[in-house]
């Protein structure tokens, strides 16, 4: 328990910090921004009460909107993020196989769970995120590009971290 | 009652999400719409501090590119100091005597955080009300305009960058003092914007320099860029044209806050000639 906590906030601090201080400057052609610290409400255990759930997406959320000075743009996507983790996770994963699969990450889900999982899981966010962002459906062509490309370039750099931290052993 | 709460239990992602969602969007639509200082943003005692402890790393890196821009200044500045000790030196003793009273004070400031690519852009620099900024103060580097303070703490304040859908500015054409006002263009490239609203009568040339009117918050005939479209898409009964910045946004380090100190005393002024009205 103290242990998956520790891991979790550990995670958590690392994340904000690439985003903020690393990916926070990286666009691509000015269209593809990474939000990698999504991540962070990815990989929270099966197990997590939906409430708790719930305001770390939010706290997550604002943490990001302080550095980006945009109050409540992020919190916003986050909150819906968590919306749609507890639906997908609902939707694929058997609640009796909790015990032996604490985490959704790529290394005990396996490759195929995962990228779904993710690649649905960003395109949601991101969608509400950009759409958030513009506020403006005469600019909805050059929106959606960025939406799809930045969407790519996340769910890239995720599958390169969950490839980073993979570890064969879980694997069961 | 027993039947509601068994509803409310069974569906509670559903109801936690609209409550989050709700305050969220809240605190977004009020942020936006009316500008004020809230604490979660990069000028706050927090993230403030993190970004200038990081900015140090940074600041490292180009060396090389501040040293080459403060070189280049200071050999501007020689020069006009040269220029004006020779061609009038009865002007110069008039200008420590009261003649002269100074209209703009600047005051020197670091950028600690910078963005581009968002569709509003902010910068924080690590001045803040102790040091004499105010909101509303007009902020240049020394490559041209690069936008207005909007939110001042203690020891920082923030500043709407020229790339922000909201910012603004009277501008002119630098021959034939044509008037109109500057935006952000809109594909978000952070080295293009858009002069709007010019008079059809205007004779634009391609590379023509755009400065400021002096209608707004700088002093004239600052800086902001050169011509490099004369008809993008749009515009009608006035002209429109495309604007290259000649400041980089992607590369600011160093800006100077302007303060007018006569912009009160305008402001009462027309807005007593409002009242007559």
């Amino acid at each position: 328990m103290i242990r998956t906590v520790l891991v979790n906030l550990i995670r958590f601090i690392l994340l904000v910090f690439i985003q903020v201080f690393l990916l926070k400057n990286i666009t691509l052609y000015n269209l593809a921004t990474p939000y990698l610290y999504i991540l962070f409400i990815l990989l929270l255990p099966f197990e997590t009460p939906n409430i708790l759930l719930f305001a770390l997406a939010f706290i997550t959320g604002l943490t990001i909107d302080a550095f980006y000075d945009t109050p409540g743009l992020h919190a916003a996507a986050c909150v819906l993020l968590a919306l749609v983790r507890i639906l997908f996770i609902s939707i694929t994963v058997q609640k009796d196989g909790f015990d032996n699969e604490p985490e959704p990450t790529l290394s005990i889900m396996g490759f195929r769970w995962f990228l779904t999982y993710a690649l649905v899981l960003t395109l949601f966010h991101h969608f509400f995120l950009f759409n958030l962002e513009a506020f403006n459906l005469s600019q909805i062509q050059y929106t959606l590009s960025r939406f799809v490309l930045s969407s790519l370039f996340t769910v890239f750099l995720m599958l390169v971290s969950g490839l980073l931290f993979y570890r064969r052993k879980e694997r069961k | 009652m027993r039947n509601l709460l068994i509803f409310i239990t069974k569906y509670n992602a559903f109801f936690l999400f609209l409550i989050f969602e709700i305050t969220s969007i809240v605190i977004y639509i009020k942020y936006n719409s009316f500008q004020k200082a809230t604490f979660i943003n990069s000028a706050n005692d927090v993230t403030g501090k993190m970004y200038t402890r990081i900015n140090g790393l940074y600041d490292y890196m180009s060396l090389k590119e501040v040293n080459d821009s403060l070189a280049r200044e200071n050999a501007s500045l020689r020069n006009q100091l040269k220029s004006s000790f020779y061609v009038d030196t009865v002007a110069k003793h008039k200008v420590a005597d009261s003649v002269y009273k100074v209209q703009y004070e600047y005051t020197v400031a670091k950028v600690i955080n910078n963005s581009v690519n968002h569709s509003n852009n902010y910068i924080t620099i690590n001045r803040g009300s102790k040091d004499g900024i105010a909101v509303g103060m007009g902020v240049i580097s020394n490559g041209g305009i690069v936008g207005k303070v909007v939110n001042v703490t203690e020891h920082f304040a923030n500043v709407q960058s020229m790339l922000n859908k909201d910012t603004r500015f009277s501008v002119m054409l630098v021959n034939n003092k044509e008037i109109g006002y500057i935006r952000w263009g809109d594909d978000m490239n952070p080295h293009k914007g858009l002069l709007m609203d010019v008079n059809n009568n205007a004779q634009p040339r391609l590379g023509e320099a755009v400065v400021t009117s002096g209608y707004s918050l700088f002093p004239a005939g600052i800086m902001v860029g050169r011509l490099t479209d004369l008809h993008p898409k749009g515009g009608g009964i006035s002209l429109n044209m495309e604007v290259t910045f000649s400041v980089d946004f992607t590369k600011l380090q160093y800006v100077d806050v302007v303060d007018n100190k006569f912009a009160k005393e305008q402001e009462g002024l027309e807005a007593l000639q409002k009242k007559d009205d």
